[in-house]
């Protein structure tokens, strides 16, 4: 077996290769052809070259909210899986993405007019919903002295997103017929920001989260085989547990406040790397399903935005087209046991 | 080495005590063993041995110092805990699961170098483990994954092992592999060692110390050869039993032979 270090480095290089050649190249896609020398040709002012505007105003924006969010929500589903030592958690199953959800909905069916650092009422609102759902997953947490079994964060992970649902149904119901068509738009997952700054106004939240998940993928590999393990070989079971319940639950709200909740990232793309880094070693899965996701999800967009050009469909529908049958493929290859 | 004085512990506050008043003094280079019916406390007492819990009441002392003022990662330099049973969610090989092991030694950044990978197939060699490195855990038989948890916890380099039944679920010839693997880990490493077991056979023959546990409550301690009797056999699991020399293998042996009622 080669050295960890070797495969650290050998893995970031290659990831992240393929991150920097998709966000050079897919931006050069699109439903109006352009060309990157006209685009960057200095002599043309900036007001009057329709390649830059459409290269730097309409997708490159596009272009980073879909490596924000897709590094993101890679990077929660690896973390919840780790944390609840079950391969078919996602960033989801704690109830974080239906509380961001419901933020929203409130936001967009009373029509909420409020604008706070860049963010606009509907991020704003979603983003103040999964932190409502983190702090009541994060008090069940420590309602335990002896920290939280992964049955009880399933149960109660469950029980919030069947709860949540039911009142973004509710919402909806209230709502009327233009209102609930937004919501539902909304809802599949749509990554078309208008602009940098919804983007660089989330990006404090998700540095946070970036810091707290650095000090976990050794902790997340030894709780994986169990706590006893991981406390008897010198993990802090406890605060690697709320580090990475926080940690991943911030990633998670600061990408779907970005660009709504988009399914399949954070189940897919930890599995994907897996199986292509050859590994489960969490040091070199999370920063790969980090750097992957991002990849993996501007090409999901680019496929969103191109298919049946001029028209986009929601970038969510083309990750759940891809991912769910994509995820049947790795369970009957038996990939995933 | 490790001593624990007058332990109480229960789970919650409302629950009844799994554990009342027990006393235990571990030697160094010794090898203890833990008696007792199922619920008697058995792998809770290895756990509060381990600091993996604390007391209610009572002090486990590691070098006189309580367990709770030692840093959990010097700790998991001197004393490492095999579990009953290791489920690993997600494929790691052979090497990466006993290369865990090196965690109190390196921390939450450092990766392993060379020192460490040559202290994990020194590990490997010594559990007889040494030519599945590259192999997937999750394909291992119930008798090789406990070697390789084994192996991961020698990686640690501590000075006591502690294991919670370390051959249930394992056949005759597997319980056997494992007793020769742990006696030799004993006597030629100096590895001291606490584990619990209801094989009275494999505790007769492996440990040089007994602690009986009946109903959270040390019941006897002290050399197996004292302790080990038909009387003791009959207070902790209400069984008639034979124990006798067997002429073989020079060690007692217990035979059941009927149930008695309480």
């Amino acid at each position: 077996m080669t050295s960890i270090r070797t495969r650290l480095s050998t893995t970031l290089l290659v990831f992240g290769a393929i991150l920097v050649a998709v966000i050079v190249a897919a931006p050069l896609v699109g439903s109006t052809p352009i060309s990157l020398s006209r685009a960057l040709d200095r002599s043309v002012p900036l007001a009057d070259n329709v390649d830059a505007q459409i290269l730097f105003v309409s997708r490159m924006p596009r272009i980073l909210a879909a490596a924000v969010v897709g590094a993101a929500l890679a990077a929660a589903g690896v973390v919840f899986q780790a944390l609840l030592r079950n391969p078919l958690a996602t960033p989801d199953t704690l109830g974080i993405s239906s509380g961001a959800a419901l933020g929203a909905m409130i936001a967009l069916t009373f029509r909420l007019e409020i604008n706070v650092a860049g963010l606009s009422a509907i991020p704003l609102a979603s983003l103040l919903g999964s932190l409502g759902a983190l702090v009541t997953v994060y008090a069940l947490s420590i309602a335990r002295r002896q920290g939280l079994s992964t049955t009880v964060l399933l149960l109660s992970g469950v029980t919030m997103t069947a709860f949540l649902s039911a009142l973004i149904l509710f919402t909806q119901y209230l709502a009327d017929f233009t209102d609930t068509f937004r919501a539902v738009r909304w809802l599949m997952g749509m990554l078309d920001v208008g602009g940098y700054i919804p983007i660089l106004a989330v990006t404090p939240i998700l540095l946070v989260a970036s810091v707290m998940l650095a000090w976990l993928p050794r902790p997340l590999d030894l709780i994986s085989l169990g706590r006893d393990a991981a406390s008897a070989r010198g993990v802090n079971v406890i605060r690697a547990e709320r580090l990475a319940l926080v940690g991943g639950s911030l990633a998670t709200g600061g990408a779907v406040s970005i660009g709504g909740p988009i399914a399949f990232i954070g189940l897919v793309v930890p599995h994907l790397v897996r199986l292509l880094v050859g590994s489960s070693d969490h040091r070199i899965v999370l920063p790969a399903s980090a750097l992957f996701g991002a990849a993996f999800l501007i090409l999901c967009d680019l496929i969103a935005r191109t298919v049946f050009s001029p028209l986009e469909i929601p970038v969510g529908i083309v990750t759940a087209l891809i991912g769910g049958p994509f995820f049947l493929w790795l369970l009957l290859k038996e990939h995933i046991r | 080495m490790l001593s624990a004085a007058h332990l109480f512990f229960a789970y919650n506050t409302r629950a009844s005590q799994v554990l009342s008043d027990v006393s235990v003094a571990v030697e160094p280079r010794s090898l203890v063993g833990i008696l007792g019916p199922n619920g008697s406390g058995k792998t809770t007492l290895l756990r509060l041995l381990g600091g993996l819990l604390h007391p209610g009441r009572g002090q486990v002392l590691l070098d006189g110092k309580p367990l709770d003022r030692w840093p959990r990662r010097d700790l998991a330099r001197r004393i490492a805990f095999v579990p009953q049973e290791t489920v690993a969610p997600f494929d790691f090989s052979v090497l990466e699961i006993v290369l865990m092991g090196r965690y109190p030694h390196l921390g939450t950044f450092a990766l392993e170098g060379p020192e460490d990978l040559s202290i994990g197939r020194q590990a490997l060699r010594a559990t007889g483990m040494d030519a599945f490195e590259d192999r997937a855990f999750n394909t291992l038989s119930g008798g090789e994954k406990q070697r390789v948890v084994i192996a991961s916890a020698l990686a640690q380099t501590p000075d006591l092992l502690l294991l919670d039944e370390p051959t249930a679920s394992l056949d005759i010839g597997h319980q056997l592999d494992i007793q020769t693997l742990l006696r030799e880990l004993n006597v030629t490493r100096g590895v001291t060692m606490v584990l619990s077991t209801h094989d009275l056979n494999f505790a007769a023959a492996l440990c040089r110390t007994l602690v009986l546990l009946r109903d959270g409550r040390v019941v006897a301690a002290g050399p197996t050869d004292q302790v080990l009797s038909t009387s003791t056999v009959r207070a902790l699991y209400d069984v008639d039993a034979e124990v006798a020399r067997h002429p073989l293998a020079g060690r007692l042996t217990v035979t059941p032979l009927s149930r008695v009622s309480s």
